[in-house]
């Protein structure tokens, strides 16, 4: 069963509905007692970096995650700030971040698009998949995906880097370091293609 | 490449759905959770939810009703309407909304935009404008509580002030051309645009396809929103929700994408 994390943050429902259209058994993860029970976990995440890391530590499932994950017996899927989560700092606060993918997150630098408008990075982008993996598997076209955000992350080691989005330049959109994986964008609000990698995720991750 | 999001803008009163022209009257077009369904099947860009009464009867948001949309939308949500406190931003943003739309608060009190951007990010934090165009010459007027009280602000000053305070996405409703179908003003997106560097949506007039594609192609990256347009169909105003399909949508990005070529050439 896969478990989405409910520490405060990120849109918890709309990832239900999600797996649940595409038939696979999900549940809410707010203690220990059920994080003991899913064998996969949705790491959600919206806002400030440092409010996100603060609402984590004290839901008191950091620690109990962390162990689970760093053990290689969970892998994890960070969304938007819940991947920037996964860097080791992030520009936008002071906080260290998790550090279970090296990495930094920076801000976009918005005075290298083309267009009037800078920042944020707002609306439907294309993706191109550096490293095939099973992740994205199962679409012939091209993959597109609702981004909001202003920051980034910059993965220690281009191995790290799975796709890339163009906003004024490439920047990683989905990192993966073994167990735990991060995407940029929005699936739980990217219609078939994020339901496709959430599936994806679910099933062959 | 980014694409222009094209946004189905539903306005919400007692718990159903209503289009207005020019602010007033109010023609019933649906439910908001079966428009919301078929909105998912068509796979819209995003969407936008105004609650236009809540304001105007010093309500609270109808957090229920949020919930309900939030967790059926497969697209991102835009949710405004009686939005007055942080405490209430931070609740719908809670709800699953990704974005959350300010608009007479705001103006009344600009450090409640900067209040809500600190806490959800400026990503989330969209500030709304409706602006009446004067009688004589390229003048606005900003009005609030669904067009029944003045501001006698100007909304190109208000939209970089909004910015600055840290909104991440203005929306430009045209008063007058509410409900008309006769095209955006792009007067007044042009001047916006000129004053502004966040994400910009455009509200107001749309009546056709090529409406929608003179925006694009005249601003390239910009958000093109539309209330008649996507809920009726034909001479008669008959109900009908509808959506551009992938194939034209596809033709508006390449638009948009030779009007950022354009540009920066």
């Amino acid at each position: 069963m896969i478990g989405i994390l409910d520490y405060g943050l990120g849109n918890i429902l709309a990832f239900q509905n999600i797996f649940k259209r595409v038939n696979v058994a999900v549940t809410v993860v707010s203690d220990p007692d059920e994080l003991a029970r899913v064998s996969k976990l949705v790491l959600p995440g919206v806002g400030a970096f440092d409010h996100a890391m603060d609402l984590f530590e004290r839901s008191g499932l950091r620690r109990p995650v962390e162990d689970r994950v760093l053990g290689g017996d969970l892998p994890v899927i960070g969304v938007c700030v819940g991947m920037q989560m996964l860097a080791e700092s992030s520009d936008e606060g002071v906080r260290p971040g998790l550090g279970w993918v090296p990495g930094r997150v920076l801000k976009l630098d918005g005075s290298r698009v083309a267009h009037a408008t800078r920042l944020p990075h707002m609306g439907w982008n294309d993706v191109r998949i550096l490293a095939q993996q099973p992740l994205f598997d199962g679409l012939s076209g091209g993959w597109r995906f609702y981004f909001l955000h202003s920051y980034y992350f910059e993965a220690a080691s281009a191995r790290s880097v799975l796709a890339v989005a163009d906003y004024g330049g490439e920047f990683a959109c989905a990192v993966q370091r073994e167990n735990v994986y991060g995407v940029q964008f929005h699936p739980e609000k990217s219609h078939h293609f994020g339901a496709m990698l959430l599936k994806n995720f679910a099933e062959r991750a | 490449m980014l694409r222009p999001r094209i946004i189905p803008c539903l306005l919400v009163r007692n718990k159903g759905l209503v289009k207005t022209v020019k602010f007033k009257e109010g023609k019933y077009v649906g439910d908001p959770i079966n428009a919301v369904k078929i909105f998912n099947e068509k796979e819209v860009d995003e969407l936008i939810l105004l609650d236009i009464d809540a304001t105007r009867l010093s309500a609270e948001p109808d957090y229920s009703l949020i919930q309900r949309v939030a967790a059926e939308c497969r697209m991102p949500l835009c949710y405004g309407g009686g939005v007055r406190a942080l405490d209430s931003a931070r609740k719908i943003i809670g709800l699953g909304v990704e974005k959350v739309a300010v608009s007479a608060a705001a103006i009344r009190t600009p450090e409640l935009v900067s209040q809500i951007a600190r806490e959800v990010g400026c990503q989330s934090v969209v500030v709304v404008l409706d602006a009446l165009r004067k009688r004589f010459g390229s003048r606005w007027e900003v009005v609030t509580h669904n067009g029944t009280e003045r501001t006698g602000l100007c909304p190109i000053e208000l939209a970089a002030s909004m910015e600055r305070r840290g909104a991440g996405e203005i929306v430009v409703n045209a008063v007058d051309r509410d409900g008309v179908m006769q095209g955006y003003d792009l007067e007044l997106a042009q001047r916006i645009r000129e004053a502004t560097s966040v994400p910009l949506t455009i509200l107001g007039g749309a009546g056709s396809l090529g409406d929608i594609e003179e925006l694009v192609g005249k601003f390239g990256i910009i958000g093109a929103a539309a209330g008649s347009l996507f809920v009726f169909k034909g001479p008669y105003k008959a109900v009908l929700i509808n959506y551009p399909d992938q194939t034209v949508r596809d033709r508006l990005s390449v638009v948009a994408a030779r009007t950022v070529t354009r540009v920066e050439a």
